[in-house]
């Protein structure tokens, strides 16, 4: 029996890692100026635990093989004990805690920690049961006055504008596809009306909550052309796994032309 | 007491008697609803979470709720008789509500109190049909495609909006009215009640933007009378 | 030379049936109560696995029968996404709480803690029978919501506010059996603070002579440290549903922020904090993963020497790294709120406590690989289910390693390889350790063998059928794949379809394997072959009693203890191992 379960751990071992191996089911593309950071970061922790996870599941393996009921054999203990192997492990992980945890801070930090740059795209969102609703200014740079008792979906109103009484409501573009231009810095102010929401992009690699009651910021720069999925990563209702959007990165030039489009009429 | 209870098979009897007298003589009150002002410009439905339908819809569709047609004509507006009217038993034939394409068919559907209502899906993925009344009970349904038709029914008159959480441009209305003498304008804003017999009537049209409206009128015993409204719009649309 | 008796508690065996069986005070009737309770809730909860499977692999499949059950959740007997929510907040919840938390921990730790202490019962019988009642009470709520209005909750297992705080607003589920939930935990709260304060007096109070606690069983150690752990988040997760249900019933605003507008109707909350409810939730929710799996570090580590015929490589390490994971396991709930939206500088000083827990764990993985090297192991099907427990930890464990990095959880946040993660390190290596306990005191516990073959089947079906199931949902989630979803509809989702599907059909094989462990209980429950005092040759006290034990445990012996826990493969010439109460005289070595 333990020969066996030699044979099916390792079997089960090798099958798993060659398809990380082998990048069968992967990442998709990056598309942010952080994501190369991230990747980076990835692959490293990735080969560290592969190396453990081939390494203790083989060993378990052959022990397993080798180590059955044989009446012949006199049981051996491992050699000194398990003090060598206890400050084996405590070097080990400490030493890939340390490394991991110092470089990926400093990835997070340059995230979640650092402003946007001046000058970065403002876009407000507003996340609801089950739809990301984005707005732009407009050409006055300013964002009209939310009211949430104007707040209707039937009508369109995502974000509570009284365009009639409010003239910086007026030029606000609201879409349903957060357009920004390429190589610009974006960043977000994130609302949710409802529930908590979440904005992921896998492409981005990025993810952030949207907590009803908090603004919630978030920056990016997109350095790749084209539609991109923005889901919803926190369960928020009976619509959660429906509620989805698009990332359209457009050349400079035609966002420009793209958004005075939207802000014309 | 004993008296007046024994008069009620009579009066029983009676009723029944003049619903049975053949077709009564039946008005028709026409009309048309128009706008004055400038209407609010309608956005193109951004459908792009739900690849099928934006297909299927292409170029978008425009919201439904505010629209014009020919001259300033004012399309699904609710027509109906608010008042005047004898009471009458809700018809026992369903009226029927479609989701198909992403979009609700018709958009607003007028029935009478306590009327079968079927809610049908056609589409190959699931909505759900939340109805957001203030004076009847709320629900909230998921149906899957392929699923059986909704069998409901409401029994307090009322404007429901329904909307569909997963898909949010989807909105809608439920009319529903202690008439069956109702109507909904065409693109052209015509409409026309039909069967009504002789009598004084309050007609009242209601829009989901611009609320109601309200007329008197009297049929006579063969004519049709005719009903115009004009809604007051502007271009805000909230 | 005399010694002052034991402090164990007198009370004669009961006669009538209904204190004998079901208001029973025994400890060990209790244990077996928590054990049927469990089983029926692995069942109800492996069925759920299984719709959801059928679901997210064959997203129109009609369920046949499901129509009947929810007419609304399956309208046609089609799921609805909405009901999918609801089985999977249903399957976490009763796996969670009365599988993962009944079955290792109260079922045998109730069960063995005081024979393998000497004790004759627990320190408060009533406390104790109480506690099963009180739980299943609970059990009987939550299985409530099954039945009531638009059915069971679907906000998951950690139930995140204002979701579950704003009532039927939130759509399906959110209703009365939301309510429900909150209830169910609340009492299931009760019910585990009265169990772990008698865990925790027993140990401390109704050791017998001779039973330090260095000589204690390891497994004994894990029921100790657990109870520790649990007193303290189930006292934590208490008030938090008392708020959850005030809430919801009385219009007060702990967890629901000022402004909400749900479905167009602006809400009359503020002062609220969603934020609240994650942080008390996860200051309960990350010590409860702790929760359902010391216990199997414990079994575990008392099994696998009992059939590798040595001791353990270093006890007081083991010790030493179950008591430093659950004291760790209070500074680390802040991991499953990286990107919560709290201050992104708490989300570093969670990190590191997070990758310091991997310390403990890699030393005791490492001790139970020594203690296999030049062992003579007996694969029985506890030992094989015992090895299968250290593999499926190492692979949930090292998983870990990616989540517990900010930068990293920022991609796989929320993603299926989440739900592998957990799977592997909290659900599968529990149930692994449930499994090796059972194979294993099934004979002392019934006084009648489990059939071996059924045993190994079990197993081989299980290990391979559980590698299928959850590996490919590590790729799954490095692909992207958010969690939580009852349908695939985005595009990049599209190409894993095929994957999910194979996932589905080795859950079907995995869950139908499971049947053979339970005909094999009922089976060997009246059939099987007749159980020696000490089938397994082990050494802890017992199997120093026959099987079953009577009803005081050791028949009015007081034992007294002369040896460690584990004397295995001792260099004598006599003697392969030695029991804990065998005379002083015997040497080990
Ligand atoms: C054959 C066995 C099992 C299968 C096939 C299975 C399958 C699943 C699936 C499909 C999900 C939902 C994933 C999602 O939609 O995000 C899930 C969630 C979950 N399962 Fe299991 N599971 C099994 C056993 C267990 C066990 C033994 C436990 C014990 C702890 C467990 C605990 C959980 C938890 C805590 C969740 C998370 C639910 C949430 O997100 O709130 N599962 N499982
Ligand atoms: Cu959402
Ligand atoms: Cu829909």
């Amino acid at each position: 029996m333990g020969k066996l379960f030699g044979v099916v751990l390792a079997i089960i071992t090798v099958v798993s890692a060659g398809f990380i191996v082998a990048h069968v089911w992967w990442m998709p593309v990056d598309i942010s100026t952080i994501g190369p950071r991230i990747d980076r970061q990835l692959d490293e922790t990735m080969l560290a635990t592969g190396v453990l996870f081939l390494s203790s599941q083989l060993i378990l393996a052959a022990f397993a093989w080798k180590f059955g009921d044989d009446k012949e054999r006199k049981i051996k203990y491992f050699p000194g004990g398990g003090g060598p192997l206890i400050v084996f492990a405590i070097i080990l992980v400490g030493m890939e805690i340390l490394v991991l945890s110092f470089v990926g801070s400093k990835v997070w930090a340059s995230i979640y920690m650092t402003p946007p740059e001046q000058g970065s795209l403002q876009v407000d969102v507003a996340a609801e049961q089950f739809a990301f609703n984005f707005r732009y200014p407009g050409p006055d740079g300013k964002f009209g006055t939310v009211h949430p008792e104007r707040v209707r979906d039937g009508n369109g109103n995502f974000f509570g504008l009284d365009p009639e009484n409010d003239v910086d409501a007026r030029d606000d573009v609201i879409v349903g596809t957060l357009t920004v231009p390429l190589g610009q810095p974006v960043a977000l102010t994130m609302h949710s009306k409802d529930m908590i929401h979440s904005f992921y992009v896998p492409e981005l690699r990025i993810q952030q909550d949207i907590v009803p009651g908090l603004t919630i910021p978030l920056h990016f720069t997109a350095t790749k052309v084209g539609k991109f999925e923005i889901v919803c990563t926190q369960l928020c209702g009976l619509g959660h796994y429906s509620m989805r959007s698009f990332l359209e990165v457009l050349p400079q030039d035609q966002f420009d032309q793209w958004l005075k489009s939207q802000s014309g009429d | 007491m004993q008296a007046r209870y024994a008069l009620l098979p009579v009066l029983f009897a009676l009723t029944v008697a003049v619903a049975s007298v053949g077709p009564a003589p039946a008005g028709t009150i026409e009309g048309k609803v128009t706008y004055t002002g400038t209407p609010p410009k309608m956005k193109p439905i951004d459908m792009s979470k739900e690849p099928t339908c934006a297909k299927e819809h292409n170029p978008p569709l425009l919201s439904e709720n505010v629209v014009t047609g020919p001259a300033n004509a004012l399309q699904y507006v609710v027509v109906y008789i608010s008042a005047g009217e004898q009471s009458a038993q809700p018809p026992s034939e369903p009226v029927r509500f479609d989701q198909k394409g992403c979009m609700y068919v018709p958009h607003i559907l007028p029935m009478h109190t306590n009327q079968p209502l079927q809610i049908y899906t056609d589409d190959p993925f699931t909505h759900n049909i939340h109805p957001m009344p203030k004076r009847n009970p709320e629900w909230n349904k998921s149906q899957p495609p392929g699923a059986p038709p909704i069998d409901t029914k409401w029994g307090t008159p009322e404007f429901i909006e329904v909307k569909c959480n997963i898909h949010p441009w989807m909105h809608g209305y439920f009319a529903v009215l202690n008439t069956s003498h109702y109507a909904v304008t065409d693109n052209e804003g015509n409409y026309s009640l039909k069967g009504l017999p002789p009598g004084k009537y309050t007609v009242t049209a209601w829009q989901e933007q611009y609320s109601t409206q309200s007329q008197e009128v009297t049929v006579g015993a063969t004519g049709a009378a005719s009903v115009n409204f004009v809604f007051k719009v502007t271009p805000y649309l909230y | 030379m005399s010694s002052p008796e034991p402090a164990v508690h007198h009370h004669g065996p009961p006669q009538s049936f209904i204190r004998k069986y079901i208001f029973s005070l025994d400890h060990k009737v209790i244990g077996k109560q928590y054990y049927g309770l469990a089983l029926i809730a692995v069942l109800a909860g492996l069925i759920l696995s299984w719709l959801m499977r059928i679901h997210l692999g064959w997203q129109a499949a009609a369920i046949p029968l499901l129509g009947k059950l929810s007419p609304t959740g399956a309208p046609g007997n089609v799921m609805t996404p909405d009901y999918y929510l609801s089985l999977m907040t249903m399957h976490a919840t009763l796996m969670i709480f009365f599988v993962l938390t009944t079955a290792p921990f109260a079922a045998f730790g109730n069960y063995l803690l005081p024979i393998q202490v000497g004790a004759e019962d627990m320190a408060f019988p009533r406390f104790n029978m109480m506690s099963f009642w009180v739980t299943f009470v609970a059990f009987v709520v939550l299985i409530l919501s099954f039945f009531v209005g638009d059915g069971p909750p679907l906000a998951g297992w950690t139930s995140y506010a204002p979701l579950s705080s704003v009532g039927g607003v939130a759509g399906p589920g959110q209703g009365t059996g939301q309510t429900l939930w909150a209830v169910s935990i609340a009492i299931f709260c009760i019910g585990q603070l009265l169990g772990s304060l008698n865990f925790i007096t027993t140990t401390l109070d109704l050791r017998t002579k001779g039973m330090s606690l260095a000589r204690m069983p390891l497994s004994t150690w894990g029921w100790f440290v657990t109870s520790v752990i649990a007193l303290l988040a189930f006292a934590a997760l208490l008030p938090a549903c008392v708020l959850l249900i005030l809430d919801r019933t009385a219009g007060t605003s702990f967890f629901s922020s000022a402004g909400l507008v749900v479905n167009d109707q602006v809400l009359p909350h503020s002062g609220g904090s969603p934020l609240l409810w994650q942080h008390l939730f996860w200051f309960f929710g990350h010590p409860e993963v702790y929760i359902a799996i010391l216990p199997g570090f414990g079994i575990i580590s008392t099994v696998l020497p009992a059939f590798a015929r040595k001791r353990i490589l270093s006890s007081r390490a083991v010790i030493g790294c179950m008591v430093s994971i659950g004291f760790l396991s209070y500074m680390v709930w802040g991991h499953h709120m990286f990107v919560s939206g709290m201050n992104p500088f708490s989300a570093v000083l969670f990190s590191l406590p997070t990758l310091i827990i991997t310390i403990p764990a890699t030393i005791m993985v490492l001790l139970w690989l020594g203690t296999l090297y030049g062992a003579r192991m007996r694969y029985t099907a506890s030992a094989l289910f015992s090895v299968g427990f250290i593999s499926v930890f190492i692979t949930g464990g090292l998983s870990g390693f990616f989540l517990a990095q900010p930068s990293l959880d920022t991609y796989l946040h929320a993603t299926y390889f989440v739900v592998a993660h957990f799977h592997f390190v909290m659900a599968l290596a529990a149930m692994f350790g449930i499994f090796a306990g059972t194979y294993f005191w099934f004979p002392k516990m019934f006084g009648r063998m489990m059939n071996e073959t059924l045993g190994k089947w079990h197993f081989w079906l299980t290990f391979i059928g559980v590698y299928c199931v959850f590996m490919p949902m590590h790729y799954l989630g490095l692909a992207g794949n958010v969690r939580r979803y009852a349908a695939f509809t985005d595009n990049y989702l599209a190409p894993l379809i095929p994957l999910h599907r194979f996932i589905s059909i080795s859950a079907f094989f995995v869950g139908a394997a499971q049947l053979i462990f339970f005909f094999n209980l009922f089976w060997s429950r009246f059939w099987g072959a007749k159980a020696t005092d000490n089938p397994w040759e082990a050494t802890t006290l017992e199997w120093s009693t026959t099987s079953p034990p009577p009803f005081d445990n050791f028949g009015g012996r007081h034992l007294v203890v002369y040896h460690g826990p584990e004397e295995y493969g001792v260099d004598s010439d006599t003697l392969e191992y030695v029991m804990q109460t065998a005379p002083e005289q015997i040497k080990t070595t």
